[in-house]
């Protein structure tokens, strides 16, 4: 019987390695351990075994059963994690297909470039100031050292508004420097992003409405060298570390000493190419020290407080940013345009 | 501002190369914008092109209108050169073009055969070296025969002079002194630290008499005029400038014209004086008279054109007519003749801002109105008026009568500014010694003592102490001065409550799904018309922009919904098939009109949609999360309206907090939608951002999550059609008691099972309480209430499921 056993356990593990399926499986189960299975049908002869016989032929039996089961068990589990991968492998997509892309919006490339320069300056602890586009020429020019006869009042084609009143639509985001030194105490430090007119006709590079944003420091004991120091910082912030700025000396009526700064070209980096003209730099903004005369019309005491101010085009920073080549499209607000950003 | 740099080195010995030139010009301040577009830069670039002699002229074998020259350029060998142009002569010096060749316009010669006739270059008119008649005023047509008869085989260029490296500035308008080549040399020599060379002016003066036996002036009106000198010369010979004069006009981007006319150009070039020339005989009894012009007053200028002149435009006169308009043109009845006897020398000083205006009103900016608008040095004038009779000496063209007539009332004289030191350290944030500053200030001319600086006359910006640490800065350098971070008083940067309100709904808005967008402020009357808005409407009530681009930018617009469907046409025109869009803009409402005070300039965010999954209720849906997000949806309800012209009158809802409208929410007009061509249904919400500003809220309160399961109920009902479902809500929320936990609609129904004029509502109602779970009994109650006020006051009739 002990052969018996030990032919069933071989030929177990014989058909075991054969089996491909749980069709198969079953069936070598049946085979082996069902009623009429071949080990079932040794255990019944069990009874023909003397006593002492019986315990020790008994424990093999029971080890060869235990043993099939096992096996058995594994193969069925080998099976199924097979079955199971062909099945997953059937269901197989086209990963290639495009995206389900959430339907969110997006926001105007010159508002993300707004917010990233409000990033910066709230940083350096600036606050925001707003202020009016339809302003009285004081604000506009008077407050800002341009009295009337001035050249300057003449060169930025002001659009006047009918009014009892020497109404404009402000040409420059200045008078907000004015508004705020009126309203505030030093210290002082702000900046104001806005809409400015000029009478400029529409084209790829003009409009009549552009936007601007000034900057406007004011405590005791500013220097240049604080100008140049925030500037810098803001510069680098907004292009990159590796950006350089030069400061040049300008002229604007409502600073004094006057700066132009320009970044090196975000083109070539400085060495020269066609969109800086190869002179390695790009004009920035304008800036300086704010004259006593305009501190003093504003209600601030030049021996007591300085200051500086700056202002610079926001459109060409965008354009350049985003390489978009058409000022239109900032204005056209087609949902190809806008979705790109 | 054009700079020939052969010019500047006359007063300034400048030997570095032209681009440390321009980079040390461009840090002093004097900002380059880069070479100049001038012919002077251009004829750089020829090459190959020499001087040579037509030494023999033969008939060319195969052609009559050609003929083979053989011609002499310094070398052993003369070169042969076959040409058509009629005016060769043997004997003839020419500018010759050899094999390989450059000329303007980047035109390369080869040899090669012409007819059959070896020819090993051109021969040049003056046209194919850049150059016209113009600059050349001996030229003839065909080739420049060279009178000087220049050595041969020497450089064309140099020959002729062509060439000159011209560097564009942009002189910013508070130094009208460096619109001159003068206050440029004077920039040059201080940024450069080199000695500058003033001109020397000395004028001989042999003729008989003065100037004063032949002219009187009298200003009649100083404030416009405060100086006016006249100087005489006789028997004036009205020719072309030599070559070297005609070069430094052409190379600074004027064009030679006579030596009287060339002379007055090259006095304003290099000073900065405009100067004017009269025939001495046009005008009455010698009197000059500097009035305003009559109202009315016609006058012919030089360029033939009659301009009606005003009286507050300043005019040169004698006693009986106008005879320049001041400042800006000459009149055609005084100009110098070719036969003039003895001209005048007019060198004088007028007021910037008059000029500007005149030269504006009169649409006619010339290059002396350019110049005096910016406000002359009336000291200059004398120098100017000496240096032109100088020229015509130097040009042996007329004879010089001595004296001046000089009508300067009140002479400017140098001032003084008070500084110190210390200030100026303090504010550009260096540290120099008086002795430094005193050194830097004397390279523009400035006498300072450390106290006190002396500011020359032609230098009228420096007024103050801070002018001054302009000038110590801008020549110590801008970029030594150290950078350093503000220190001071320590601020916080942040945004007010309003702009992160702002900010907040920009957020709701792109998670919606919309895209930002940015439009004109300004606009068309004609939109009222568009959008069906009535004659009477407070919305026409709108700001007017007095000179306006055109009719379509006139007026600052008073509702943003223009804007937002001229975006939305765009979109559609160009077949995007959705488009989903929010603006915040402002509109500008006047209190009256016309304006007394500055409008109100309102906050408005607009939204404009079209598409397949948009209707009324996506727009609505926008407006609701955005009150939700912003905490003022507590009180926020909708109620439908139908009094807007543009919107849809049963599809428009007033957005409300309370009492308060906020903005409004709804369909646009399909014949609104018509005139802006749009295909689509549209809809729109405006709101009032100033005004929800003011009910928002940041501050949220944690409220317990759930522990029991709720009770729902669901209930069915027939209303009236016209019953809207705000008001069975607004039962069911009186009607709930208090564990009333949700009510949710879930189905609105009208068909074929409903009676017409009737619709179906089924709502879900959910019970729940904090503390226990509720049972059957807890709910039956209030959803009977609920029921039979429904019933009682909609009429409302329960559904069986």
């Amino acid at each position: 019987m002990k052969d018996k056993l030990m032919e069933v356990r071989k030929k177990a593990a014989k058909s075991l390695g054969e089996i491909s399926s749980l069709n198969q499986l079953e069936e070598l189960r049946v085979k082996l351990l069902g009623k009429k299975g071949e080990l079932t049908s040794i255990m019944k002869e069990m009874g023909k075994l003397s006593k002492e016989e019986r315990p020790v032929v008994g424990q093999l039996a029971n080890e060869v059963r235990s043993y099939i089961e096992g096996e058995l068990a594994h193969a069925k589990l080998h099976l199924e994690e097979k079955a199971l991968d062909i099945k997953l492998r059937s269901e197989k997509i086209d990963v290639t297909m495009p995206g389900k892309i959430p339907a969110y919006g997006h926001r105007h490339p010159m508002n993300i470039v707004i917010e990233d320069i409000k990033r910066i300056f709230i940083g350096m602890g600036y606050e925001i100031a707003e202020g009016p586009e339809i302003e009285d020429a004081y604000y506009n020019f008077t407050a800002l050292n341009i009295p009337e006869g001035h050249t300057a009042r003449d060169e930025q084609d002001t659009f006047y508004v009918e009014g009892l009143g020497d109404f404009l639509l402000r040409t420059q985001t200045s008078p907000m420097q004015v508004r705020v030194m009126e309203n505030r105490k030093p210290p002082i430090r702000i900046i104001a992003p806005g809409r400015v007119y000029r009478s400029d006709e529409v084209d790829a590079t003009h409009s009549p409405i552009f936007h601007q944003l000034e900057g406007l420091v004011i405590d005791k004991g500013i220097t240049m060298g604080d100008l140049k120091g925030a500037l810098e910082v803001f510069a680098k912030q907004l292009f990159g570390e590796e950006t350089k700025v030069r400061f040049r000396p300008h002229h604007f009526p409502f600073t004094e000493p006057s700066a132009e700064m320009d970044a090196t070209c975000f083109g070539c980096g400085g060495k020269g190419c066609r969109i800086c003209k190869d002179s390695g730099w790009i004009e920035m903004l304008g800036c300086g020290m704010v004259h006593p005369k305009v501190l003093e019309m504003s209600g601030i005491d030049p021996k007591v407080y300085s200051g500086f101010a700056f202002g610079m085009g926001l459109e060409r920073v965008t354009m350049q940013r985003y390489g978009i080549n058409d000022l239109r499209l900032l204005f056209e607000n087609d949902a190809k345009f806008l979705r790109q950003f | 501002m054009d700079l020939p740099i052969s010019w500047l080195k006359e007063y300034v010995d400048i030997d570095c190369d032209v681009n440390t030139f321009m980079d040390k010009m461009t840090m002093a301040g004097q900002k380059v914008e880069g070479f100049a577009d001038n012919v002077c830069n251009k004829a750089r670039a020829i090459r190959n092109c020499v001087v040579g002699r037509i030494e023999k002229i033969e008939k060319h074998p195969n052609a009559d209108k050609l003929v083979v020259c053989q011609v002499n350029i310094g070398k052993e060998e003369n070169i042969q050169i076959v040409t058509g142009a009629p005016n060769v002569f043997e004997g003839a010096y020419v500018p010759v073009a050899l094999d390989g060749a450059v000329l303007a316009n980047d035109v390369r010669i080869k040899k090669g055969k012409l007819r059959g006739v070896e020819s090993n270059g051109m021969m040049c008119s003056i046209e194919e070296l850049g150059f016209t008649e113009h600059d050349f005023p001996d030229a003839e047509y065909g080739i420049y025969i060279l009178r000087d008869k220049p050595e041969l085989g020497s450089d064309i260029t140099e020959v002729l002079q062509l060439t000159d490296d011209v560097i564009e500035f942009e002189i910013t308008n508070n130094r009208p002194d460096c619109y001159s080549i003068i206050g440029l040399a004077r920039e040059a020599a201080a940024a450069f630290n080199k000695p500058f060379k003033y001109p020397d002016i000395e004028v001989k003066a042999l003729a008989e008499g003065n100037s004063s036996d032949f002219v009187s002036v009298e200003i009649k009106n100083p404030e416009l005029c405060p100086r006016y000198i006249g100087r005489v010369v006789k028997n004036v010979k009205i020719e072309p400038s030599p070559l070297w004069l005609r070069h430094r006009l052409t190379a600074a981007g004027v064009r030679p014209i006579n030596n009287i006319v060339d002379i007055t150009n090259y006095v304003m070039l290099e000073l900065g004086q405009p100067m004017h020339a009269f025939d001495i005989d046009t005008i009455d009894e010698g009197r000059i008279i500097v009035r305003n012009a009559e109202d009315g007053e016609k006058f012919t200028t030089l360029d033939g054109q009659q301009r009606v002149l005003d009286s507050s435009m300043l005019v040169i006169s004698d006693p009986n007519k106008a005879v320049a308009v001041a400042g800006v043109m000459g009149g055609e009845n005084s100009k110098v003749s070719p036969n003039a006897a003895a001209i005048l020398f007019e060198s004088a000083n007028f007021n910037g801002p008059n000029i500007r205006i005149t030269a504006k009103k009169l649409g006619m900016r010339t290059d002396a109105s350019a110049k005096y608008e910016k406000g002359l040095d009336p000291n200059t004038a004398y120098d100017a008026v000496n240096r032109a009779v100088q020229l015509v000496e130097m040009l042996g063209c007329g004879e010089v009568v001595p004296g001046m007539v000089d009508c300067y009332p009140n002479k400017r004289e140098p001032w003084e500014v008070e500084y110190s030191a210390e200030s100026i350290n303090k504010l550009i944030g260096f540290d120099l010694s008086d002795q430094e500053m005193t050194d830097i200030l004397k390279l523009v001319e400035v006498e300072a003592d450390g106290r006190k600086a002396k500011i020359p006359t032609f230098r009228p910006d420096l007024e103050s102490e801070a002018d001054l640490a302009e000038e110590v800065a801008r020549f110590y350098g801008y970029d030594k001065i150290k950078t350093t971070l503000a220190a001071g008083t320590p601020t916080c940067g942040k945004k007010s409550i309003s702009q992160l309100i702002e900010d907040k709904t920009a957020e709701v808005m792109t998670a919606a799904g919309l895209s930002e967008a940015m439009t004109f402020s300004f606009e068309s009357p004609k939109v009222y018309d568009k959008l069906h808005i009535p004659a009477d409407s407070p919305l026409r009530k709108a700001v007017r922009i007095t000179n306006p681009l055109g009719e379509d930018f006139s007026i600052m617009r008073t509702q943003t919904v223009n804007s937002m469907l001229n975006s939305l046409s765009l979109n559609y025109s160009r077949r995007n098939g959705e488009c989903k869009l929010f603006e915040m803009g402002r509109v500008y409402i006047p209190e009256e009109v016309p304006m007394k005070k500055l409008p109100y300039e309102q906050p408005t965010l607009t939204i404009g949609m079209y598409g397949e999954d948009v209707d009324f209720y996506t727009v609505k849906g926008i407006i609701e999360e955005l009150a939700k997000v912003l905490g003022f949806n507590d009180k926020l309800y909708f109620m439908p309206k139908s009094d807007i012209p543009y919107m849809h009158p049963g599809r428009l809802a007033e957005v409300f907090y309370g009492k308060e409208s906020l903005g409004y929410v709804g369909e646009v007009h399909p014949l609104i939608l018509k005139n802006y061509s749009i295909g689509v249904k549209a809809y729109i919400a405006v709101m009032d951002i100033a005004k929800y500003n003011k009910l928002a809220s940041f501050e949220h309160t944690f409220k317990p999550l759930p522990k029991y399961p709720a009770v729902e109920r669901d209930i069915a009902m027939l209303v009236d059609d016209d019953t809207t479902v705000m008001e069975i809500e607004n039962i069911i929320r009186q009607k709930g008691g208090k564990y009333l936990d949700q009510v949710k609609l879930f189905d609105v129904y009208r068909g074929d099972q409903i009676k017409k004029g009737y619709k179906s509502v089924a709502y879900s109602i959910k019970f729940r309480s904090a503390d226990r779970t509720l049972t059957d009994d807890d709910v039956s109650k209030p959803i009977e209430k609920i029921i039979t006020t429904l019933r009682d006051k909609l009429g409302a009739q329960l559904r069986d499921k």
